[in-house]
């Protein structure tokens, strides 16, 4: 697993009540790791000093690999590598072409980016990640500040109790998250009762 | 409460498309009432039933997500679901008529040790094969990255172990980490941008397999709008038939309100008078165009001759029927939608029928007249296997999958709520009297 990092949890229940935390939080000099919410919150990612995403660029780019692989395949196909008489009809049909370019491109463009989306995101059958509230996915946004040697932890805690936090605790989680298990919460939340 | 008890009515239909599946690739081709004249019979009405049924689920999932329409959140997600398995149906029917169905994949452009020789690049079947399979695997990608979060709120809330585990892995281990609903919400409207032209081409492509030939009724150039609109009109009405049932049962009277029904009732009549509109069209084209043959086929072999009934048929169930629902009553009565989907569902399977079948089996040759088609028990027991594979899908789906699109549905709430609380912090601020002179009677 290796290093063991420690992280300042702050449930919210109100997306208004959210942005001010995330705002004097991040004014205060503390860095916040990331919020997890149940469904996506417009403006979040502007909040938390986030660059815009390039997946649709990538997107793009997956796009117009796809045309010029069809008009490349099917071009070469048709006049150099078999070039078949089809009724006598020309060899390079550009229209006719037109079809399998579209198709392939968005083909292309579709695959490649939800492929990108998993890999950037660390999304996959089987991968088990740490998470720091069960109720992130249902109706709880989770904010989360990791520790270090200069953070105050009592300050933050208290910072985030009088900006609406519903629930503040404070958790010990893997570096490398990602790999860490989401089935084993119990070792996490034993301390916390979760109000249901 | 789920929909999988009524899983026993659908092994009957599962047995006799697989009976009638293994016949036809044991025996071949000549198990189904198929001729020299009439080569596509009713395996290709049925695929391009099934493909046009797969529209609607795109269409209220990435064209109504382009234009801002917020109550599709309600029945995008089961509508997609619904795609996938109408395509897997539709998949069935071109395979199998190949007749050498372990020769499929002859299809696919690869390097065979044949020369290597390849397919047609130019045919329209060919860019059938290209359309289909991209069709089917971007709205699996589409629905399923949409799943993800869902199945993550389902994953949380487990309180079995193999419950726990199985969302586990289907959830791909998502967080609702900021950055990856950045992310998600970039691929989901890329993703819609891309969907939204693609549908249109898929059914744009089916139709070239008829409009590209020089077959009398076929040779069209209004097809591809006309197979659009029909290809909507009878997806709205699936969406319509498994929702009516799916609310019903599952009890989600609340999030599929009467106000999604009529909002899919009045897409059904707007796309069912373009239907008519289109099928109105060919008949004066048919006349002004001059064409003898093409004149014969509509006025002698479609609204007259053997195969009149099922013209009368299409005209009926697709161009009067829905004419109905402009009264509001009516699109807002559930057993009236309920019944009139499954009208519109035949209407727009006879549409396929009288397309395929009337035009080939009168031509330019009267020596190559047919006999009156009636289809073969396999043909009709393979069309029946497909209902039982569609609904089986459908079944375990429901019962596995959130029917309902949960994180947009929040997300909707959410929103909808906000501009509620503020109209009602406005309309408490006015004075009562203003306040009653606007809003009584």
């Amino acid at each position: 697993m290796g290093q063991v990092k420690k992280y300042i949890v702050g449930c919210f229940d109100d997306e208004k009540v959210l942005f001010p935390a995330v705002k004097k939080v991040r004014a205060a000099g503390y860095k916040i790791q990331d919020v997890y919410t149940p469904m996506p919150i417009h403006g979040l990612d502007h909040a938390l000093g986030m660059r815009e995403t390039s997946l649709h660029t990538a997107g793009f780019i997956y796009g117009i690999t796809g045309t010029t692989t069809a008009l490349t395949c099917m071009s070469w196909v048709f006049t150099s590598d078999w070039p078949l008489n089809i009724g006598g009809k020309p060899h390079l049909p550009l229209p006719a072409f037109i079809p399998i370019t579209f198709e392939l491109t968005v083909l292309f463009a579709a695959v490649g980016m939800v492929l990108t989306f998993c890999y950037l995101c660390q999304l996959a059958p089987f991968v088990k990640k740490h998470h720091f509230h069960e109720r992130a996915t249902d109706d709880l946004m989770v904010m989360v500040i990791e520790c270090t040697e200069r953070t105050n932890e009592e300050e933050v805690k208290a910072m985030l109790n009088s900006n609406g936090a519903v629930e503040v605790n404070v958790q010990e989680a893997p570096v490398g998250w990602w790999l860490g298990r989401y089935d084993r919460p119990s070792k996490l939340f034993k301390t916390r009762e979760v109000a249901y | 409460m789920s929909l999988l008890k009524y899983e026993s009515t659908l092994r009957e239909p599962l047995v006799d498309g697989d009976y009638s599946v293994y016949r036809e690739v044991t025996y071949g081709i000549g198990q189904w009432n198929l001729n020299k004249t009439i080569g596509w019979g009713w395996d290709i009405t049925n695929f391009v039933w099934w493909v046009g049924i797969g529209h609607a689920g795109t269409l209220i999932s990435a064209i109504l997500l382009l234009f801002r329409q917020g109550w599709r959140t309600g029945v995008n997600r089961a509508a997609e679901a619904m795609t996938i398995f109408a395509v897997m149906c539709a998949g069935q029917f071109p395979i199998f008529h190949m007749g050498r169905v372990w020769d499929a994949f002859f299809v696919l452009p690869y390097a065979n040790s044949r020369g290597p020789l390849w397919v047609n690049f130019a045919s329209p079947l060919l860019w059938d094969v290209f359309a289909i399979s991209t069709y089917f695997t971007v709205s699996l990608l589409f629905w399923y990255s949409g799943l993800i979060p869902d199945f993550a709120t389902i994953r949380d809330r487990a309180k079995t172990k193999a419950r726990k585990l199985w969302y586990g892995v289907v959830s791909f281990g998502w967080t609702g980490s900021t950055k990856h609903w950045q992310r998600h919400e970039s691929l989901s409207l890329v993703l819609a941008g891309l969907s939204t032209p693609l549908v249109l081409s898929v059914h744009t492509i089916v139709s070239f397999d008829f409009a590209t030939s020089v077959v009398p009724g076929w040779h069209t150039t209004i097809f591809p709008p006309y197979f659009v609109a029909g290809a909507i009109f009878s997806g709205f009405a699936m969406v319509q038939t498994l929702m009516l049932v799916t609310r019903k049962v599952m009890k989600l009277d609340d999030y599929i309100t009467l106000g999604h029904i009529e909002a899919m009732n009045k897409v059904i009549v707007l796309t069912g008078s373009i239907v008519g509109i289109a099928y109105l069209t060919e008949l004066f084209m048919a006349w002004y165009g001059g064409s003898k043959f093409e004149y014969d086929a509509f006025y002698k072999y479609r609204i007259a001759g053997p195969y009149g009934w099922s013209y009368w048929t299409m005209m009926t169930c697709n161009v009067i029927s829905p004419q109905l629902f402009w009264s509001k009553k009516l699109r807002r009565n559930v057993a009236f939608t309920f019944i009139m989907s499954i009208v519109v569902n035949i209407g727009m399977w006879f549409e396929r029928f009288v397309i395929i079948v009337t035009s080939v089996y009168r031509d330019y040759i009267p020596s190559s007249w047919s006999v009156y088609y009636r289809p073969s028990i396999w043909e009709v027991g393979f069309y029946l296997g497909t209902f039982g594979l569609f609904f089986t899908c459908y079944f375990l789906f429901s019962k596995f999958a959130p029917v309902i699109a949960i994180a947009e549905i929040k997300h909707v709430l959410k929103t909808s709520g906000e501009s509620f609380k503020e109209k009602m912090d406005v309309i408490e601020k006015e004075s009562v009297e203003h306040f009653a002179h606007g809003h009584a009677h």
